[in-house]
């Protein structure tokens, strides 16, 4: 079942078209990977997901009925561009912003107090916010998205800010809170992250969506037959039906060759042929990488 | 706690704390009256001896002219061309007042020399010593005689009755009601100012910062932006109490201090006779004491109370939109002119709201809702119809509806502005948008 579901979303600004028919769902419990390059309208897409702004046309439905005002309280949004009061306690800043979110005085400190000790800062409740380092201001802004346990997570860019440490901290507690069941929202321009965490991705690209589906359905429509293989010493693979795309000489006198192979032929007469002449040390299929996905949806039409 | 009750509470309790409000709530009143000592004592206080010197070639002024307080006239027999000479070399010298000889019918030529501005009060202490003098000698030349010139003469001190409807008479004293005006007028100018330019700074810092952009998917942008406007009032109201429960213990303390002294003077009195000019400077002191009572206090204080939330919010929403609308205060400048221009016209305009309490211009800026604040403070101590007083603070409300409506719909979008080039055309283009 969709959580969230997109019906033909449009809105623009004046003359520029920020969403054009945006339509697609985001499955419960799933990680979703909202990607597209800077300016495609992915914080227009989420702030109307939110409430903050109205679509022009089309609708937000929200567990298949449209959303309304009172389901924004079991949205966690942290957004990409964040701050917090820098002369307020921690733990104030944090109660405040769990209360607007329409939690009790004794809930919100509890829950708090359960993430500070969770996310190791328990030791800085007391101090101003000024007084933290990026790193930590970026847990408390983490906190402050999930102190009402929310059923939907939007994250926005949310290891700015974080030594690869830290990062992975937050990256298991995303992989828990799914385990939870709660469902993410993800908006991101670390691919690496992206292939980790999404099990769903959705590309918008000059306010369209050019790609949308579970990760692995794009990766495999992707694949372009594409193999690494690797072998001892120097043989004509090309002219036999498979195209060399790239060769490199490494130690040992091994030899790495990235071959294409046309439709008439399969992976196994590329094995059988290698065999045929020489050593064969591996044979991998070259898998596109999101971020090979990305950068090759995105570049052509970047030129315009 | 509904969200904006939250957001007030927030906005209340950390400027509440902050070290400058507290230092600022007990050094105010304490500032504020040492600032109206020195007035005071700057006004009373007798100004520099000065030496004037005459050249009278008249002959109807030698020794005539009194010499005052802190004006000393010396006559001499010399030559004008030197003397002027000679004051510019001296610093004992004050001035020359030479007086060629006179048609006293018409004195002209009278001149007066001095190497600095005489300043008004001494032009017009010499002028008023001449014409008396030409006056005195007109009449005795018109064969008066002394006795019945004297009887002539008649000194006037008029004293001021306000009729109201209901038929009672009361003591107006006009110098009371300019002091409570003008004191009033001026803390509520004070407030709108410091408090209204906080709801900008604190607006700017919030957009800057981008803790909005945390907030605003909890709360509507309108309730976050009357949540700090309210936030803000509140703490201003809260300052505005303090002062007034520490002037009121202030002046309780000394007036209770002056009543001692009072009675032990009474004491002496009937005891050694003392001098009764003392007694009466004192009681003249009490007199002011029981002008007050004249002054409907409590009018005034509902009225500040009005006017100032009135004012503030009429303001203060404006300089909210301000504060969304732009990346840093630097960039603020060029908007606040215009926006802080009407209330500083009204200050302006205080001078000529005296002159005429219940003119026809001083009508006009205390019903515009712009000026209306701090002239109605002005003039509402020289008795104010009941009828005006309603329309001025019903179009006040009306107005501050108006700019907060206005200001919410620029705030809506300047809060997610960065970076944009903002003008007058940019906030009339968001002010039209739909989000």
């Amino acid at each position: 079942m969709n959580l969230v579901k997109i019906n033909g979303v449009s809105k623009s600004y004046g003359d520029h078209q920020a969403l054009d028919h945006i339509e697609f769902g985001i499955p419960e419990n799933s990680v979703f990977g909202l990607l597209g390059p800077n300016g495609a309208g992915k914080t227009t897409l989420i702030r109307i997901i939110t409430q903050i702004i109205m679509p022009d046309s089309g609708q937000v439905l929200f567990k298949e009925a449209p959303m309304l005002a009172e389901d924004v309280r079991k949205i966690g949004y942290l957004p990409e561009e964040r701050g917090l009061y820098k002369k307020m306690k921690v733990s104030d800043q944090l109660i405040f912003l769990a209360r607007l979110k329409g939690m009790s005085r004794p809930d919100a400190v509890a829950s708090i107090k359960h993430w500070m000790e969770k996310l190791d800062i328990m030791d800085w409740h007391n101090k101003n916010v000024e007084d933290l380092s990026k790193g930590m201001q970026q847990k408390i802004q983490f906190i402050a998205t999930v102190v009402h346990s929310p059923s939907l997570i939007i994250l926005d860019e949310p290891f700015s800010g974080f030594d690869p440490v830290n990062a992975n901290l937050i990256k298991d507690e995303i992989l828990e809170l799914k385990e939870k069941g709660a469902t993410i929202i993800f908006s991101t321009h670390r691919m690496e992250s992206v292939e980790e965490l999404c099990d769903q991705i959705t590309l918008i690209h000059h306010s369209k969506i050019l790609i949308n589906g579970a990760k692995k359905d794009i990766k495999n429509q992707y694949r372009d037959h594409t193999f690494i293989a690797e072998y001892e010493g120097e043989i004509p693979i090309s002219d036999n039906g498979f195209e060399v795309l790239h060769t490199k000489t490494m130690d040992d006198n091994i030899i790495r060759s990235e071959v294409k192979i046309g439709a008439t032929h399969s992976v196994n007469d590329l094995v059988d042929f290698i065999t045929s002449k020489t050593k064969i040390v591996s044979i991998n299929e070259k898998i596109p990488s999101i971020n090979d996905i990305f950068i090759s949806t995105v570049k052509p039409t970047n030129h315009e | 706690m509904n969200k904006i009750g939250l957001i007030i509470a927030r906005e209340y309790i950390a400027r509440v704390k902050k070290k400058s409000f507290i230092i600022m709530t007990i050094l105010g009143p304490i500032l504020f009256a040492g600032m109206m000592a020195i007035v005071i004592w700057s006004a009373t206080r007798e100004g520099d001896q000065k030496l004037i010197q005459v050249i009278d070639e008249s002959g109807f002024f030698e020794n005539q002219i009194e010499n005052t307080e802190t004006i000393t006239y010396q006559f001499i027999q010399a030559d004008v061309e030197e003397t002027k000479q000679s004051l510019l070399t001296s610093d004992a010298i004050f001035g020359l007042l030479h007086i060629p000889k006179l048609d006293l019918d018409k004195p002209d030529g009278i001149k007066f020399y001095s190497t600095q501005s005489p300043g008004i009060a001494v032009e017009g202490g010499i002028e008023k010593r001449i014409k008396g003098i030409i006056e005195d000698e007109k009449l005795a030349n018109s064969g008066l005689d002394q006795e019945l010139i004297d009887n002539l003469r008649a000194k006037v001190d008029i004293q001021t009755i306000n009729l109201s409807d209901t038929g009672d008479e009361s003591e107006s004293n006009s110098g009371i009601a300019f002091g409570v005006g003008y004191v009033s007028s001026f803390l509520l100018y004070m407030f709108i100012f410091i408090y209204g330019m906080q709801i900008m700074r604190g607006v700017t810092q919030e957009k800057t910062s981008r803790i909005i952009e945390v907030m605003i998917a909890s709360v509507r942008p309108f309730q976050l932006m009357m949540g700090k406007i309210i936030g803000i009032a509140a703490v201003g109201l809260t300052q505005f109490v303090l002062w007034a429960v520490m002037t009121t213990a202030l002046t309780s303390v000394t007036s209770s201090l002056i009543m001692d002294q009072q009675t032990a003077t009474e004491q002496m009195v009937s005891q050694a006779g003392v001098d009764a000019e003392q007694i009466e400077a004192q009681n003249k002191a009490f007199d002011i004491m029981s002008i007050t009572d004249q002054i409907d206090i409590p009018v005034i204080l509902v009225s500040f109370l009005i006017y100032f939330l009135g004012g503030y919010l009429l303001y203060g929403a404006l300089l909210a939109a301000i504060g969304s609308a732009v990346d840093s205060e630097a960039d603020s400048q060029q908007f606040m002119l215009p926006i802080t221009l009407p209330l500083i016209f009204s200050m302006m305009m205080i001078s000529i709201v005296i002159q005429e309490p219940h003119g026809t211009m001083a009508f006009w800026l205390s019903i515009i809702p712009f000026t209306s604040p701090v002239i109605m403070m002005m003039r509402l101590p020289f008795d104010v119809p009941l009828w005006e007083l309603a329309l001025s603070v019903s179009l006040l409300i009306a107005g501050f509806c108006a700019t907060t409506w206005m200001a919410g719909r620029i705030y809506r979008i300047g809060i997610f502005m960065h970076g944009t080039k903002v003008n007058y055309k940019t906030l009339a283009k968001w002010f039209v948008m739909k989000i």
